[in-house]
């Protein structure tokens, strides 16, 4: 891709084409992810609505496909996650101090309590697929005859996939953030940090709305 | 023009004349202000251009607030003749209308049963409980300004009372597939004595009546085991219980309509009634469309027999206070 | 307002280079907006195509030319091409793309590659859904309506609905690009109450593209998800609910007829604007209107299950609302109406083409009163009176708006002028045509018609060939301008800077401008359309 033309701005410092200064940059990257975050909350509303809808039709399928899951797991994995976003709390909060070592220790922290949740994910998953709870692909004897139940793990299902990729694009973004944190001049005034972690504190809030649907149905 | 084949389709075409009305009461006057400027503002034209007010707010309110009194004003017209719609008198004459790609099938109450034609009592309301066994269709009769979508899996309900002898078009206006275009009907609206002579014709006669054959299914199926008049069965005794309100496990009371009927046949671990224990097996897939209507109207007159209010004298059909035309 | 772009010749954006290669790799917001108009009127021909077999097809009510399948999946690739490849990219990727920057005084979009990136992600989206309709077609209707779609279907529906999927990315990276450039790269002194009216138009698109895109992604991956794993989501069978389908797909469809007309609202307060050499009258109620619609625009999608099964009272709220939505709608016909009282009229090309636009949308506009009216709508919906109600709109609306604004800004463009004779005759074919191809079917769908009939009983057909008769003007209104626009790149007379003696930032700069549009960052003192009675003399 051809480079844009630097155009001196009023400042002088260097912004990206079209930007005047840095500033406008910074507050551009930060609405757009502003923006971004909030298709993602009309993407997993639709999900929402769909489980909403559902459990509304029938209430005691869902809550007798919610006693069928993992809830110690689950619960686990919630605090792995809200965990997690802590530490990425004081990597933004180290990196704006200019401190680069910490603010890189906690963004390694982040991911590896990330990657736990995955890790976690996949044991709950292996959990239902053993009791052959998984709709088409593996449905045993619980879901027999019970399409309600079934519904439950559909939502189940995709609800939580669409979470687990949105956590693993989280750990890609964090290693992107890594290596380039790694690499600036001056850590203090620099922000896609700040970006990073609203997006992870984003899908650690979906996943805290999550997890009392699915797994605390009564 | 349409036909118009009901008192209502009458005032749907009135009420159409009145939005018609209102449309040319706007649209009208833009279009000649339009054509007006154009002109008498034409560039080059020597005309005073200057003074146009700056205050414009005056202007603003005006044509905000008065087309939203008219659109309120309509809004009411429209609700009141279409709550009208959507309220059966208690007593209809009730069809059943299961269909599928690409065909309508109706059931009257006293035994006759017929493809893609309806004949019909004038003067006489009849409600259709409609229900798919494949995609959704929809039910539209243009001369009665009639129209419902006919879903797969639940009860819709629809209702006229034609007023003019004839045979007018049926259609199905929800798109469903390949034949979607042909899958149509007529409704035969004939006079009282008319309609008397067709159902004899049809075979018509106690024995097979839409409840008496329930009868016969309802041993067939193995329901009457469990379910006894006495109570003393595995289930309980479904004298009474179509059409009232019927206790469930946890408190809660639901209206025993057709939908919950239906649901209890096909989906029976949903809404068990109090005291008893969720044993009965689900008939999903073993029990027709057309078959379940019959044993819904076979349930309704048990409801009716010994219901302590059953007020006015039976009519035999599907159908109770509401089919399950809402949000689930 | 500055002159100083003007002061040194720049080469313009059209010769910083010939090859594929640099236009392929663009960034230039003005390259990326010519991207999108050559695909979009590929895909207007092949829309339009279909719809010409349609019309020939229904010239007589048996179904002789084509197959009921072949039918079906016609109209179905006519409604997925015209609305998620024409329609939606129509006026905001072309003419916003070109004019975001240029109006506001900035030198690209906000994020000029992820500007790229999205007219990659359309033409990706483009080729899933060519593929489909090349292997074979889809026969659902474009509104993918379950279990039809999930379960009975033997055509490609996961395919289209993957290429409609990746489509929705694009508009949403578009409508983000927006969102952020208004907010952050206004020239100085370009506060929000001195934005032009097609900015704020376009900011209302944007809010509804990133607001409703996403309900439609995920709609369409339950619908993927149903018909690969034959698991319950929408039917019945399975112990779904199609009904939730309807709710969702129309979350997002009705928002997304806003995304259809509200960028041509913008275009025709520009015009009226310039034509009329006079500040549009209400500028700010006009503004709000455009907020007003979009929001009121994602609380009515109800309105399109009157009779799918709904309950009595959702209905009655709908019904409410879709009058309201109604209100801000006729303020701003009202408003350009207004405009035009003692201005300095000019009924040049795009006068013409915004005049069609005013008449045809306050038809299509009044025309849904109709179907706001319960009783009413529950007689014609789903009948040839709600095709004509929304080809009102889209068709005699926003493509009517699209050439307006195509022929307004074509001199900014492309630095030609096109033949005003040849334009004023397409304006008017046009108008006519489509008088002549959609009148008809309003009294088809009252006489009682369903939408989506392959056969139709005789008593339609006097109807259906005016219908028929109609679209054939109307294509003659479409070819005309595709001809003398494509003649004027090479013999078309030099427009100047200001071809029109218009108002607004992008009459600043030469034609067509700089790669960087604007030599310094102009500052803006003054509001949109300040037109002087010594403009109108």
């Amino acid at each position: 891709m051809p480079t844009p033309m630097p155009i001196a701005s009023e400042a002088g410092a260097s912004a990206r084409v079209p930007f005047a200064d840095p500033a406008q940059q910074h507050e551009a990257a930060s609405a757009a992810m502003w923006v971004f975050l909030s298709t993602e909350v009309m993407l997993f509303g639709g999900v929402f609505a769909a489980y909403l809808w559902y459990r509304h039709a029938d209430p005691a399928a869902f809550a007798r496909g919610s006693a069928l899951l993992d809830a110690p797991l689950g619960t686990v994995n919630t605090a792995v996650l809200l965990t997690s976003s802590l530490a990425m709390a004081l990597a933004v909060r180290a990196a704006a101090l200019g401190r680069r070592r910490p603010a890189l220790g906690w963004l390694a922290g982040t991911a590896v309590l990330g990657l736990a949740f995955l890790a976690i994910k996949l044991l709950s998953w292996r959990h239902e697929w053993t009791r052959g709870l998984v709709p088409a692909l593996h449905a045993g004897a619980a879901l027999a005859a019970q399409p309600r139940v079934e519904l439950f793990f559909v939502v189940y299902f995709i609800a939580t996939g669409l979470h687990a990729l949105h956590v693993l694009a989280g750990v890609g973004a964090l290693a992107v953030t890594g290596a380039a944190l790694a690499r600036v001049r001056d850590p203090g005034r620099w922000n896609p940090i700040e970006l990073t972690g609203l997006y992870w504190h984003f899908v650690d809030i979906v996943w805290v709305f999550l997890f009392p649907i699915l797994y605390l149905v009564r | 023009m349409l036909p118009q084949a009901s008192d209502y389709a009458a005032r749907v075409d009135a009420l159409f004349l009145a939005v018609t009305g209102v449309c040319v009461a706007f649209g009208v006057p833009v279009m000649v202000l339009l054509a007006t400027f154009c002109i008498r503002f034409r560039r080059g034209r020597r005309v005073n251009r200057r003074g146009v007010t700056r205050h414009t707010l005056p202007w603003e309110i005006t044509w905000t607030a008065v087309p939203t009194l008219i659109a309120i004003g309509m809004f009411v017209r429209a609700a009141g003749l279409y709550a009208s719609l959507t309220r059966p008198p208690e007593d209809a004459l009730e069809i059943a209308v299961t269909c599928k790609q690409w065909m309508w099938k109706f059931q009257h109450p006293t035994g006759p049963r017929e493809i893609d034609a309806l004949h019909v009592p004038a003067g006489r309301a009849v409600r259709l409980t409609m229900t798919s066994e494949d995609v959704i269709h929809s039910l539209y009769v243009p001369a009665l300004r009639i129209k419902q979508d006919v879903l797969p899996g639940r009860y819709t309900e629809l209702w006229f009372r034609a007023t003019r002898p004839g045979s007018y078009a049926l259609r199905c206006a929800e798109y469903c597939g390949v034949a979607h275009s042909r899958m149509d009907g007529i409704v035969v609206v004939l006079p009282p004595e008319g309609y008397a002579q067709w159902l004899r014709a049809g075979g018509a006669g106690p024995d097979s009546t839409l409840a008496a054959r329930g009868a016969v299914l309802f041993r067939r199926f193995g329901c009457s085991g469990c379910h006894r008049d006495d109570g003393r069965g595995a289930g309980p005794s479904l004298l009474g219980v179509a059409g009232h309100d019927v206790p469930l496990a946890g408190g809660r009371f639901v209206r025993a309509d057709d939908g919950y009927l239906r649901d209890a046949i096909l989906l029976p671990a949903r809404d068990v009634v109090a005291g008893y224990a969720p044993v009965m097996p689900s008939f999903a897939g073993q029990i027709g469309e057309d078959e379940l209507f019959v044993l819904l109207a076979y349930l309704h007159a048990l409801g009716r027999a010994a219901a302590p209010d059953a007020a006015p004298p039976a009519t035999l059909g599907p159908g109770a206070s509401g089919a399950a035309a809402g949000t689930p | 307002m500055t002159t100083a772009a003007l002061e040194r010749p720049q080469p313009s954006y059209l010769a910083a280079g010939d090859t594929l290669r640099s236009w392929l790799l663009t960034t230039d917001h003005k390259r990326i907006a010519w991207l999108y108009l050559v695909t979009i009127t590929l895909f207007f021909a092949i829309g339009g195509a279909a719809a010409t077999l349609i019309r020939l097809e229904l010239l007589t009510p048996q179904g002789d030319l084509v197959s009921d399948e072949t039918y079906n999946k016609l109209f179905t690739l006519h409604g997925v091409i015209m609305v998620w490849f024409f329609l939606i990219p129509s006026v905001p990727a072309v003419l916003g793309n070109f004019l975001v920057p240029l109006m506001i005084g900035a030198r690209d979009l906000a994020f000029p590659r992820l500007n790229l990136l999205s007219w990659y992600i359309f033409i990706l989206g483009g080729a899933f859904t060519l593929w489909a309709m090349v292997s074979g077609g889809v026969d659902t209707g474009w509104t993918f309506y379950t279990p039809f779609s999930t379960m009975f279907s033997n055509t490609h529906v996961v395919l289209t609905a993957v290429g409609v999927f990746v489509t929705g990315f694009s508009s949403i990276l578009t409508g983000l690009n927006f969102i952020v450039t208004l907010h952050t790269l206004r020239a100085p002194g370009m506060t929000w109450m001195r934005l032009p009216l097609f900015l704020w138009s376009l900011y209302a698109t944007s809010l509804v593209m990133v607001l409703a895109t996403p309900v439609l992604a995920i709609t369409l991956v339950l619908i993927a998800v149903e018909r690969i794993a034959r698991v319950g989501i929408f039917d019945p069978a399975l112990g779904g609910d199609p009904l939730l389908f309807q709710h969702l797909f129309w979350f997002y469809s009705h928002p997304a007829v806003y995304i259809m007309i509200l960028p041509g609202m913008g275009v025709t307060s520009e015009i009226v604007a310039a034509f009329s050499r006079r500040r549009v009258f209400g500028y700010g109620f006009v503004a709000v209107a455009s907020l007003a619609i979009a929001l009121l625009g994602f609380l009515v999608w109800g309105h399109h299950m009157f009779v799918a099964g709904e309950s009595f009272y959702a209905n009655l709220v709908f019904s409410f609302l879709s009058f309201m939505v109604a209100i801000p709608s006729a303020v701003k016909v009202f408003n350009w109406t207004a405009t035009l009282y003692k201005g300095s009229i000019a009924l040049d090309t795009p006068m013409l083409y915004a005049l069609a636009f005013i008449a045809l949308f306050t038809i299509g506009g009044l025309t849904g009163l109709y179907l706001a009216s319960l009783p009413v709508d529950v007689h014609v919906t789903d009948t040839y009176f709600v095709v004509a109600h929304f080809h009102t709109i889209m068709v005699g609306g926003m493509v009517t708006a699209y050439l307006g604004g195509l022929h307004y800004w074509w001199p900014k463009m492309t630095g030609r002028r096109y033949p005003e004779t040849w334009g004023r005759v397409a304006a008017v074919t046009l108008f006519l045509g489509f008088a002549l191809t959609f009148f008809p079917q309003f009294a088809l769908g009252y006489l009682g018609m369903p939408r989506r009939y392959h056969v139709y009983p005789p008593e339609f057909q006097v109807l259906n060939v005016l219908s028929s008769a109609g679209a054939s003007i109307l294509a003659i209104g479409y070819a005309l301008p595709l001809v003398y626009l494509i003649a004027s790149l090479r013999g078309g007379p030099t427009a100047g800077p200001n071809p029109w003696g218009a108002r607004g930032l992008e009459w600043t700069v030469p034609s067509p401008p700089p790669p960087g549009n604007f030599a310094t960052i102009p500052r803006v003192t003054e509001e949109a359309y300040a037109y002087t009675d010594a403009d109108r003399e």
